[in-house]
């Protein structure tokens, strides 16, 4: 926007009021649903009409989070689960970038990898969780490297295409001003694919959620997954149920930070 | 004295579908200080021939000179300004025209100062800090423009550089880009379909034939008047007359 003083019509007020209370509204709507959704649930249970045995019920949810509280294990849990996914996703998302800069660099290798990159991709890296498991042992270390693997493959072709489609002008510019291949690396195609990267970082969060939850279920003896296949064999709903709410809030506020790096990082655009 | 100078030079291109021979045998020396214009028929070869002149692609035949020694890379006497501007939208302005500095490690004092006296001249310096996307086309035009002096080259490539712009303003810019150039004493090799542009600013005008580019014809433009300026040329008598021949020679059809 260009900085000049800015004196509104009585109309453009009116207007950035209508818009002001539209959001507001929206919001509302959002947290109302979110409130009727969790009383229904609760009322519903309390008269029995749906079972809280299989369904839980929001108040035993609480019980259950208290008691989880004070035997000090709450936050090991949520804290592990978290830890292994960042872990995972900062790794597949870096290791990935670089990777993506390896091929961009050696053409010939690119070629020469492009079919077993595209198998890899199509592969359901889950099916090599036991594997892992085999190599590395049973704990952290497969859980991460199952959550890596499974992002790692798409960061590398997506940002690798990214790459791919920059301008090509724009480094024969630079080959004007006599760029080394580094310096057009690092001044165009690099900058230039930030939102691609970007992009792939946002797909990659709920990517590595799922390595590390699906890592949980299979190896693990504390974190959020850990509790949900726990819960569930011992006929714990609560247990179940109040895990996947944390997972969502992690998840959804893992995502947030990542699209926070978007008004960061493309400024540029607006 | 010969500033450049490019001998036989042929080009091909080859895909796997087959080869395309875009330049046949072209020969041209530019005196230093001079301001010529290639005209062509589309897709003839032009964009080519600046591209082998800056070193950006290697002629299957022939060779360039610069000052007398060869040209086989890009050379730092020559900037070569694009048909689009190609500022990064991701730099601001300031961050763009220094660009080339940056990359050639010339951000000392005595450069940057020359920057903000451009900045000043060509009407940029209160928009510096904004982002190409805020600019008008052409503000993005002097900005790339400057972007290519702020290395001080001898040579001037221009491929079509004014086409962004609608008319007006391309008026205006022509006689910017004009009254720069010839204060800072550029040889300028510019490649434009627009016929007055031609006229207008060039001491010759090399006319192109179709594919495989040759020379055709080499126009020398002489104004009777005082004081040249593209706009006030275009007012001249001899204007008409030399429209008419490069007109010919391009021997355009509508089919
Ligand atoms: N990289 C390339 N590979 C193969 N053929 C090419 C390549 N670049 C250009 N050509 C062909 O060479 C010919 C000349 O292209 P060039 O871009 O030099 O034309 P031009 O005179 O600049 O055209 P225009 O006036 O439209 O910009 C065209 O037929 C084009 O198809
Ligand atoms: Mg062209």
């Amino acid at each position: 926007m260009l900085n000049e003083a800015k004196v509104f019509s009585k109309e453009h007020e009116i207007y950035i009021k209508s818009v002001k209370r539209k959001k507001m509204l929206i919001f509302f709507t959002q947290i109302s649903i979110l409130i009727i959704f969790f009383a229904l649930w609760e009322i519903l249970a309390k008269f029995k009409i749906i079972d809280p045995f299989l369904v839980s019920q929001p108040s035993r949810m609480i019980k259950f989070l208290i008691k989880l509280y004070n035997n000090g294990e709450l936050f090991k849990h949520i804290f592990v689960t978290c830890y292994e996914t960042i872990i995972g996703f900062v790794l597949g998302t870096v290791i990935g970038t670089i990777i993506a800069i390896i091929l961009w660099w050696w053409d010939f290798l690119s070629k020469v990898l492009e079919p077993y990159l595209v198998v890899l991709n199509a592969l359901p890296k889950i099916a090599l969780g036991p594997i892992i498991v085999f190599w590395v042992g049973n704990g952290k270390t497969a859980i991460i490297i199952i959550a890596l693997m499974i992002s790692l493959i798409v960061t590398i072709i997506s940002v690798h295409t990214g790459f791919k489609e920059v301008d090509e002008d724009k480094i024969k510019l630079l080959k004007t001003f006599g760029a080394s291949k580094f310096q057009i690396l690092k001044y165009v195609v690099l900058p230039s694919s930030v939102p691609t990267i970007i992009s792939a970082l946002k797909i990659n969060v709920g990517l590595s959620w799922v390595g590390v939850i699906v890592g949980e279920f299979l190896v693990a003896k504390e974190g959020l997954g850990f509790l949900i296949i726990f819960g569930g064999q011992v006929a714990q709903l609560d247990m179940v149920m109040l895990s996947i709410i944390i997972l969502s809030i992690a998840a959804y506020l893992m995502y947030a930070f990542v699209a926070s790096l978007e008004d960061k990082f493309l400024g540029w655009k607006n | 004295m010969i500033k450049l100078k490019a001998e036989n030079i042929s080009v091909i291109y080859h895909t796997l579908d087959g080869e395309t021979e875009a330049i046949k045998n072209l020969s041209l020396e530019v005196e230093e200080g001079e301001f010529i214009c290639l005209v062509g028929p589309s897709g003839c070869g032009k964009s080519t021939f600046l591209n082998v002149v800056a070193g950006l692609i290697k002629p299957s035949k022939g060779k360039v000179y610069i000052d007398n020694e060869e040209i086989t890379k890009p050379s730092n006497k020559i900037g070569y300004m694009f048909q689009k501007d190609h500022l990064f939208e991701w730099r601001t302005i300031y961050k763009n025209i220094i660009l080339g500095l940056e990359i050639q490690n010339k951000l000392n004092d005595e450069n940057l100062k020359k920057l903000e006296y451009m900045l000043d001249k060509y009407g940029l310096l209160s928009f510096k800090n904004y982002y190409p996307r805020q600019l008008s086309g052409g503000m993005r035009q002097r900005a790339a423009l400057i972007r290519t002096l702020a290395l001080n080259p001898d040579i001037l490539l221009l491929d079509e550089p004014l086409t962004a712009l609608d008319y007006q303003t391309r008026l205006v810019v022509a006689d910017d880009i004009y009254k720069i150039i010839k204060n800072e004493g550029k040889t300028v090799i510019m490649v434009t379909h627009d016929i007055s542009e031609a006229i207008s600013l060039s001491d010759r005008v090399v006319i192109l034939s179709k594919r495989p580019a040759q020379i055709k014809n080499i126009l020398k433009i002489n104004f009777s008047i005082k004081d040249r300026t593209p706009i006030k040329v275009r007012e001249a008598p001899e204007f008409k007359d030399y429209f008419n021949i490069i007109w010919k020679e391009l021997d355009i059809h509508v089919e």
